[in-house]
């Protein structure tokens, strides 16, 4: 007993002693104006940064919001319904995108079309926007990108903060946070959302509401734990979400009209519950080497029906992913490999047809990354996996970086993904019309039809430089994706159809973006890109390019700050326009001509503005507009006249379908 | 007498362990001063660290001018660190770049000679 007492004691001694050693290599600090939008020199991924500030600069109530300063993702609107931002990267929609939070996969099946809009922006930290194949480290699903979203850590968090907002299409949201830190090494936070939206907004007098009604409550505790001393450090997340949605026409009653052809109108309702735990270890001595184990289990019930179509979907997931990191001889050559499983078990009821379906796979991943911490870098990533659905596959992902001179990095990824498309899930915005649904195959062992194969290839080149003295960078990406099968979804046939196949032929996404950024003097910043995307898919009726997407986009953003004053006192002004030319529209041509759309959209230009206003450190108010131009698509609905006729559609959104708005909202803290 | 037995065996015990320790630390931690002026000079000296077959780690600090390593001694002492740095131009307290190599440095990286 003496014995052991006494090691344990010299074991102590020996430790503490190694501590004071690690605590003065750390500590160094450097101090810089933080912005918005980080660009890497160094990182070998294409990978941009968007910081809290960034968020600051809209109105970004969800994270469906929080892009639109930023050139790398497009956000559309999904339908002339439900008011859902949809994002694209490189010209594809979110399903093929990877969308983490915290590294675990968060919007992804069931939650594909409404998942963004279910994270409030005050949780989020930062963003990291990778363009390109990614990580292997996360799964196999990624095809043209990554997003990954940190919440606020507990112990890094402030005591109390309060988000209030109005807007004048009468949606209102309130943000609390509270956090507690128990010890140095504990702290926890509880987050509340709510928002609502209370009255009807008709501005384009079609009869139908611009935006739904509706409300959400959202509400997350975390747990944080991180111990420099043992090297532990551990996340627990317990998280409930409720929303409701009501739309359609003005004087529908889901009391009253529901599922019967008085009025038309939708409702959808979503109840998701999450929970997840992250624990860490850094083994000691050894910084450079570390094992992870995160488990997430996600319930998510949405129970819908939009006029006479009914559509119900429940997904109870587990996802786990074990992951070793470690160096082979020195920090110049480090890997990470591990296991994944994942268990997704839908019950998905289309008009009362059961397509339910339980999915699970398991997948084991290496990832080395070699830096000579100077100007080259790569990381080339495998993994292999095993998916009752998909079948056993293997998975290639390379990331090259090199620096050829001063301050400029040039940059190639190249990657696979494969992925189950969850047509109606995705496609959910289709239910608002009188369209028919057909899955024309019926081999493969998703509705019929096989997974989804793509390859993504890209380079980018960014240069950093003065001009007249002021900073300035100029960035150039190209990426391709090049589909090998595809689950086609086909409005080009019919406006009364719509159809599920597997590709047949070419189907490929081209996507070019030019991006120059200057401070023209200090604190006034220009942002601006130009986007070029040839998405092409062959249909049955022929080549086409990809429905509601614009061939030439533009972005402008402006931003003004004066200078902080001793107690934090200061003005932010922002400004963004995006431009869109032409798109192609889906095919009306067989409908009578007040229900005919013209073969392409026109061009048009939307505008938003913000001004923030600091009284101190803790206190902000802003003010701000969205499509201050007043810019409305035309027709938004077709056959709102007659919304239980043969050309009712409600998902031909190419532009704003509610005009101007106005915002106002306040931040306070408590430091 | 029991005690004094006990209490030598974990005196020599802990002794043995600790000398263990010293000759055959996998992962041993050193942070030591190297001269040195910029960012070509962070390079070339972790690069220099790097060379050294049993250095895991190397950062080099460019404020501080201090270089942290972490080193396996089965294969590498630390005065074999600090010859490689001297043989790229980097004096330390112990090993010393000569003229010639330090004359054909970079202008940018002339560090002042102690």
């Amino acid at each position: 007993m003496k014995k052991t007492a006494l090691l344990l004691m010299l074991l102590f001694t020996a430790i503490t002693y190694s501590q004071e050693k690690q605590e003065n290599l750390e500590e160094v600090k450097i101090v810089k104006t933080k912005k918005g939008l980080q660009k890497s020199l160094t990182k070998t991924t294409n990978t941009q940064v968007v910081t809290s500030k960034e968020l600051l600069k809209a109105a970004c109530c969800n994270l469906a919001e929080s892009f639109e300063t930023n050139p790398s993702i497009d956000v559309n609107f999904s339908d002339a319904l439900t008011g859902t931002k949809q994002i694209k990267m490189l010209g594809l929609t979110s399903p093929y995108l990877m969308i983490t939070e915290e590294n675990i996969p968060s919007v992804r099946g069931a939650s594909q079309a409404y998942g963004l809009s279910f994270t409030p922006g005050t949780w989020v930290e930062s963003i990291q926007i990778t363009k390109g194949a990614g990580s292997v480290v996360n799964g196999y699903e990624s095809i043209s990108g990554q997003i990954n979203t940190e919440l606020i850590k507990p112990l890094g968090d402030i005591p109390f903060f309060l988000n209030a907002y109005g807007s004048t299409d009468s949606r209102f949201e309130l943000n609390t946070h509270f956090n507690r830190k128990i010890s140095e090494d504990w702290a926890t936070s509880l987050f509340v959302h709510g928002n609502t939206r209370v009255s009807k907004n008709d501005m384009n007098d079609d009869g139908f509401l611009d935006n739904p009604l509706g409300k959400q409550i959202n509400i997350i505790n975390r747990w944080q734990y991180a111990c420099a001393e043992t090297g532990w450090v551990s996340f627990l997340n317990v998280r409930f979400m409720k929303d409701e949605k009501q739309t359609g026409e003005l004087n529908f009653d889901p009391n009253r009209d529901k599922l019967i052809t008085n009025y038309w109108g939708s409702e959808i309702n979503t109840e998701r519950l999450d929970f997840s735990s992250k624990v860490g270890y850094v083994f000691k001595d050894m910084p450079y080497q570390s094992i992870g184990f995160q488990n997430a289990f996600s319930s998510h019930n949405q129970q819908s029906y939009f006029g006479l179509n009914q559509y119900d979907i429940k997904q109870q997931s587990y996802y786990s992913n074990l992951i070793f990191n470690s160096i082979i001889s020195n920090t110049m050559h480090k890997f990470a490999t591990g296991l994944n499983f994942t268990y997704d078990n839908y019950s998905e009821f289309v008009n009362l047809s059961d397509v339910s379906r339980i999915d699970n796979s398991v997948g084991t991943f290496f990832e080395y990354t070699f830096d000579n911490n100077d100007k080259f870098s790569l990381i080339a990533g495998g993994r292999f996996d095993y998916h009752n659905r998909l079948g056993a596959f293997f998975t290639p992902r390379l990331h090259v970086k090199y620096n050829p001179w001063e301050k400029s990095v040039l940059r190639f990824s190249a990657g696979r993904g494969k992925r189950a498309a969850n047509i109606f899930a995705e496609n959910q915005n289709l239910f608002g019309s009188s369209r028919t649904f057909s899955v024309l195959d019926t081999n493969g062992k998703i509705y019929g039809l096989n997974p989804e194969i793509a390859w993504n290839y890209g380079m980018s080149f960014t240069q950093n430089f003065k001009l007249f003295g002021k900073s300035a960078d100029v960035s150039i990406d190209f990426y391709r994706t090049d589909f090998q099968n595809q689950a086609v979804v086909d409005v080009m046939q019919s406006p009364q159809e719509v159809l599920f196949y597997n590709l047949k032929g070419n189907s490929h996404a081209n996507s070019l973006q030019l991006d120059f950024n200057l401070e023209i003097i200090k604190h006034l910043n220009l942002r601006t890109a130009y986007k070029y995307y040839d998405i092409s898919t062959d249909y049955l009726s022929g080549s086409f390019q990809r429905p509601l997407q614009a061939k030439h986009r533009f972005f402008a953003n402006l931003e003004f700050e004066t200078h902080i004053k001793d107690k934090g006192q200061q003005w932010k002004f922002d400004y963004t326009v995006n431009w869109l030319g032409k798109q192609q529209l889906p095919n009306t041509a067989s409908n009578p001509s007040q229900d005919r759309l013209p073969e392409f959209s026109p061009e048009f230009a939307v505008m938003n503005m913000q001004i923030t206003r600091t009284f101190s450190s803790t206190f902000e108010m802003y003010i701000g507009g969205e499509n201050i131009g007043n810019y409305r698509q035309d027709k938004a609905i077709l056959g709102s006249d007659n919304p239980f006729g043969p050309n009712f559609d409600t998902s031909i959104v190419y532009a704003p379908v509610f005009g101007q708005m106005y915002y106002a909202g306040l931040r306070f803290k408590i430091k | 007498m029991k005690n004094i037995v006990l209490i030598i065996m974990v005196s020599f015990l802990g002794f043995s362990v600790n000398a263990q320790d010293v000759k055959k630390n996998k992962n041993a931690k050193y942070d030591i001063e190297v001269n040195g002026n910029c960012e070509q000079c962070q390079k070339r000296i972790q690069k220099a660290a790097f060379s050294v077959s049993g250095v895991k780690s190397a950062n080099w600090n460019i404020e501080t001018h201090q270089l942290s390593l972490i080193l396996n001694e089965e294969k590498v002492t630390l005065l074999d660190v600090k010859k490689a740095l001297a043989k790229a131009g980097h004096d330390t307290d112990e090993v010393k770049a000569t003229a010639e190599v330090y004359e054909n440095l970079h202008s940018c990286c002339k560090y002042d000679r102690k």
